[in-house]
C-alpha cells in the first residue's frame, strides 16, 4: 500500500536519506544551521548541520538560540534570514557594457547561473511569503525572470512548527503554523528519541517523485517507512492544533487597511521614530520587503560599465531621494511608508498584504519596535477619534 | 517580454540644444528609426558608467522619427547628459507610465498649465492638441517661469501665441523693466481661462506647490477633480513597477502614473511626506 500512500512517515534516523534523494535528485541543498548565535539559512551538507535539538527564544529586540534537550530538528522557528535571499539575491549584476574607441557602446545582460535548489525547512508563513513573491516579481507586466528562473527551480521541503515563538502572529494574517499548499514535501516533526518520526506529505508531482524514491532508496527496510497511521495523523492535528494555539492573536491585523488608512496624520508616527533607529533591519530580515536599488560602476579606465542590484529600504533617505531633497526626510515618514505599504497599500499594489506574520522585524529591531503594539496604538487612536466625533 | 526590461537601447544623441542657463534639450535617433510614445510619458536615460534618470518626453508623438528630452542641469547624471554632444550614445528605457487624457479630452475645452520645466512633460500634448485642433473646444495655455531667462522654448511660446485660436498666458516670478509681461504666480492667470468648468479637462504640470494652488483655483472654477489632471513625481529607478522607490501611496507613480487625475490621489496629495 506504501506506493499509494498520500502521506508516510518516516524514522527519524533515517531523515539523511530524504536529503540524499534530493541531493541525487541534483539539488542544491539549503537549510537551517546555527552560525553566529542564530539559525540561519545557508548551504548544508547533510543531516548533522541542521539544528539538532536547538530551540530559539524571541520577544521584540531580542533573539536567543537554546539547547532544547531533545534530538528534535524544527524545534526553532524563522531566524534572520529570509528565503528571499535565495530567490532575490541581495545583489546581482544586470548587464555590463564595453566602450569602444569611437565611445559606441551595446549592453550585454549578465550571465545568471541558477541551480535547482531544495529549500529544506519552510515554514508556512514563508510559503505565504514565497507566494507574495511571486505576486510582484513574477505576475506582473515586466517579469523579473532573474526571479523567475530561480523559482522554478526551487524544490520546497516544508515544515510545521511546533514551538511557535512569542513573535508570531501568522494566524492573524490569513495563515497558519501548517503548510496547506505551494509546497512540494511537507513534513511535521513528532516525538522525540525511539519515536521520533516525521510525517511526509506530497504536495506536487516533484514531491511525490522524491517520495517514491525515497520509497525505493528504502525498500530493504520496509518498517523505516509506513503509510501514516492513523494515530500519527492524530497527532499531527494535534500538533497544530496546540501550535495555533500559542500564537497569540492581533485582533487589530484585521482592521490594519482601516487603521492605517485613517491615520496618515496620526502624532503617533512621531512616537515611534523617537525609537525607531532607521536602521532598516526590519526591511532586511522580511521575507517580503522587495524594494532594490541599482549601483553603476566602471572600472578604472573608465571603458567597463555594470549596473548591478541590490535590496534596498524604505528606511534610508536615498529612497525616496528626488532633486532638491528626499521626500521622507524624517524617520517618521520612513515608519509610517514601511508600515502602511506592508499592512495597507500592499492590497492596492498586488491585491495581498505585504505581511506573513514571521514577527522577524519584531524580533531583530535592535530597540524593540512590535508592529503588533503600533498598529494597536493607531487603532486606539483612530477609534476615540471615531467616537469623538 | 523577450528583452530584459531592465536592459537599455542605445541611442545617438542628433542634437543638444540649450533652452535656458540650466536646461537643455538632447534630440536622439531612435535605435529601431522610429520610437511611438503618448504625450506625458517619460524614458529612462543612462549615461554610460554614471547612472539612470527618469525624464518625460518632450519631443512631438506624431513625429516619432526623432526622440526629444528636456533636461534640467540638477544631479550627477543630469549634468553628464548635458556634456553630450552630437554623436555620443545613450541608453534608454521606456516609453512607461500613463500619459495625459487626450483622448478624454476631446470635445471639451482644454486647460494645459505649466510651472518651469514642467513645460516640457505637457509640451507633446500642447502640440497635439494644436496640431489637432478642431477635436477641442476652447484652448487654454498657461505658463509660470522664475524668470523671463527661465521660460522654456520661448520661441515655440510665441508661435503658440500667435494663433487665434488659443489662449496663451504667460508669467513670471520676477523680472526686470524689460519685459512687459505678467508678474506674479500662475494662479492668477486661472480666473481668465473662461472654459466651460463643466466640460473642461486641466493638465497640469509643474511643482507640487504649483499643481496644489492650481488644484484650489480650477476648483473655484468649478472644474472637478475628476476633470484635473497633474502629473507627480517620486523618485523612479526601474520605471516597470519593481524596485518600490517611487510609491505613492497605493500608486507606484512610474506604472500607475506619473499622470493621475486629482480625484485618484486627492486624499494622499496634501499628506506631507508621503
Amino acid at each position: 500500500m506504501l506506493q499509494h500512500a498520500e502521506s508516510v512517515t518516516l524514522q527519524a534516523g533515517l531523515f539523511a536519506q530524504l536529503l540524499d534523494v534530493l541531493k541525487n535528485d541534483g539539488y542544491r541543498l539549503i537549510g537551517p544551521r546555527v552560525r553566529n548565535g542564530a539559525v540561519v539559512y545557508d548551504d548544508i551538507a547533510n543531516v548533522n548541520d541542521l539544528p539538532r535539538g536547538i530551540s530559539d527564544e524571541q520577544s521584540p529586540g531580542r533573539y536567543r538560540i537554546a539547547s532544547s534537550g531533545s534530538d528534535r530538528m524544527f524545534d526553532y522557528v524563522v531566524g534572520p534570514t529570509s528565503w528571499k535571499r535565495f530567490l532575490y539575491p541581495p545583489r546581482r549584476k544586470l548587464w555590463e557594457a564595453t566602450r569602444d574607441d569611437r565611445g559606441a557602446w551595446q549592453p550585454e545582460p549578465a550571465a545568471d547561473e541558477c541551480q535547482a535548489t531544495a529549500f529544506i525547512g519552510v515554514r508556512a508563513c514563508e510559503i505565504s511569503a514565497i507566494r507574495i513573491l511571486d505576486r510582484v516579481l513574477n505576475e506582473s507586466a515586466y517579469p523579473d525572470s532573474a526571479y523567475a528562473k530561480r523559482r522554478r527551480a526551487t524544490f520546497i521541503l516544508a515544515v510545521g512548527c511546533a514551538v511557535p515563538a512569542a513573535t508570531c502572529f501568522c494566524t492573524s494574517v490569513g495563515g497558519g503554523p501548517s503548510p496547506e499548499a505551494d509546497f512540494d514535501i511537507a513534513l511535521t516533526e513528532l516525538g522525540t528519541g525511539d519515536s521520533h518520526r516525521f510525517v511526509l506529505r506530497a504536495g506536487s508531482e516533484t514531491g511525490r517523485g522524491a517520495l517514491r524514491r525515497l520509497t525505493d532508496h528504502l525498500s530493504l527496510k520496509p518498517t523505516a517507512l509506513q503509510a501514516t497511521s492513523e494515530a500519527d495523523q492524530r497527532a499531527v492535528d494535534e500538533q497544530v492544533r496546540r501550535s495555533v494555539g500559542q500564537i497569540t492573536a492581533v485582533p487589530a491585523m484585521g482592521r490594519a487597511r482601516e487603521i492605517l488608512g485613517a491615520s496618515l496624520r496620526s502624532d503617533h508616527w512621531e512616537t515611534v521614530a523617537d525609537r525607531c533607529l532607521s536602521c532598516a533591519n526590519c526591511t532586511m530580515a522580511c521575507p517580503t520587503c522587495f524594494c532594490v536599488d541599482v549601483e553603476d560602476v566602471t572600472d578604472l579606465t573608465g571603458t567597463h560599465a555594470e549596473r548591478w542590484q541590490q535590496w534596498d529600504s524604505c528606511f534610508t533617505l536615498s529612497h525616496s531621494y528626488l532633486h532638491g531633497g528626499s521626500v521622507r526626510k524624517t524617520t517618521a515618514s520612513r515608519y509610517r511608508q514601511w508600515l502602511t505599504h506592508k499592512l495597507d497599500t500592499w492590497h492596492d499594489q498586488f491585491g495581498t498584504s505585504g505581511c506573513v506574520g514571521c514577527g522577524r522585524c519584531i524580533t531583530w529591531c535592535p530597540a524593540g519596535i512590535d508592529i503588533r503594539d503600533e498598529l494597536a496604538t493607531l487603532d486606539s487612536e483612530v477609534s476615540e477619534e471615531a467616537k469623538a466625533t | 517580454m523577450g528583452k530584459d526590461a531592465m536592459v537599455p537601447a542605445t541611442m545617438r544623441v542628433r542634437r543638444r540644444i540649450q533652452e535656458t542657463a540650466d536646461t537643455f534639450t538632447l534630440e536622439l535617433e531612435p535605435d529601431a528609426g522610429t520610437f511611438v510614445f503618448e504625450p506625458g510619458q517619460f524614458n529612462q536615460l543612462y549615461v554610460f558608467g554614471v547612472g539612470e534618470v527618469p525624464i518625460s518626453i518632450s519631443g512631438d508623438a506624431a513625429r516619432p522619427s526623432v526622440l526629444v528630452h528636456t533636461i534640467r542641469d540638477v544631479g550627477t547624471v543630469t549634468h553628464a547628459l548635458s556634456k553630450l554632444r552630437k554623436g555620443d550614445t545613450v541608453g534608454v528605457r521606456g516609453p512607461y507610465g500613463r500619459g495625459w487624457p487626450m483622448e478624454e479630452a476631446r470635445g471639451k475645452d482644454v486647460i494645459l498649465a505649466a510651472g518651469g520645466i514642467g513645460l516640457a512633460p505637457l509640451r507633446p500634448s500642447i502640440r497635439h492638441v494644436l496640431a489637432n485642433r478642431d477635436d477641442y473646444e476652447r484652448v487654454v495655455i498657461f505658463y509660470g517661469a522664475r524668470t523671463p531667462e527661465d521660460m522654456l522654448y520661448p520661441k515655440e511660446l510665441i508661435k503658440w501665441r500667435s494663433r487665434l485660436d488659443a489662449k496663451v498666458s504667460v508669467t513670471v516670478d520676477r523680472a526686470d523693466r524689460s519685459w512687459h509681461g505678467n508678474v506674479g504666480v500662475i494662479t492668477q492667470l486661472v480666473s481668465a481661462a473662461r472654459t466651460n468648468p463643466s466640460n473642461t479637462i486641466a493638465m497640469v504640470c509643474g511643482p507640487e506647490i504649483m499643481m496644489h494652488y492650481m488644484q484650489i483655483h480650477l476648483a473655484r472654477l468649478g472644474v472637478p477633480d475628476e476633470a484635473i489632471f497633474v502629473s507627480m513625481e517620486r523618485n523612479m529607478k526601474c520605471a516597470i513597477g519593481r524596485c518600490g522607490h517611487c510609491q505613492y501611496g497605493g500608486d507606484f507613480i512610474c506604472r500607475d502614473g506619473p499622470v493621475f487625475a486629482f480625484s485618484e490621489i486627492a486624499r494622499r496629495f496634501r499628506v506631507r511626506a508621503l
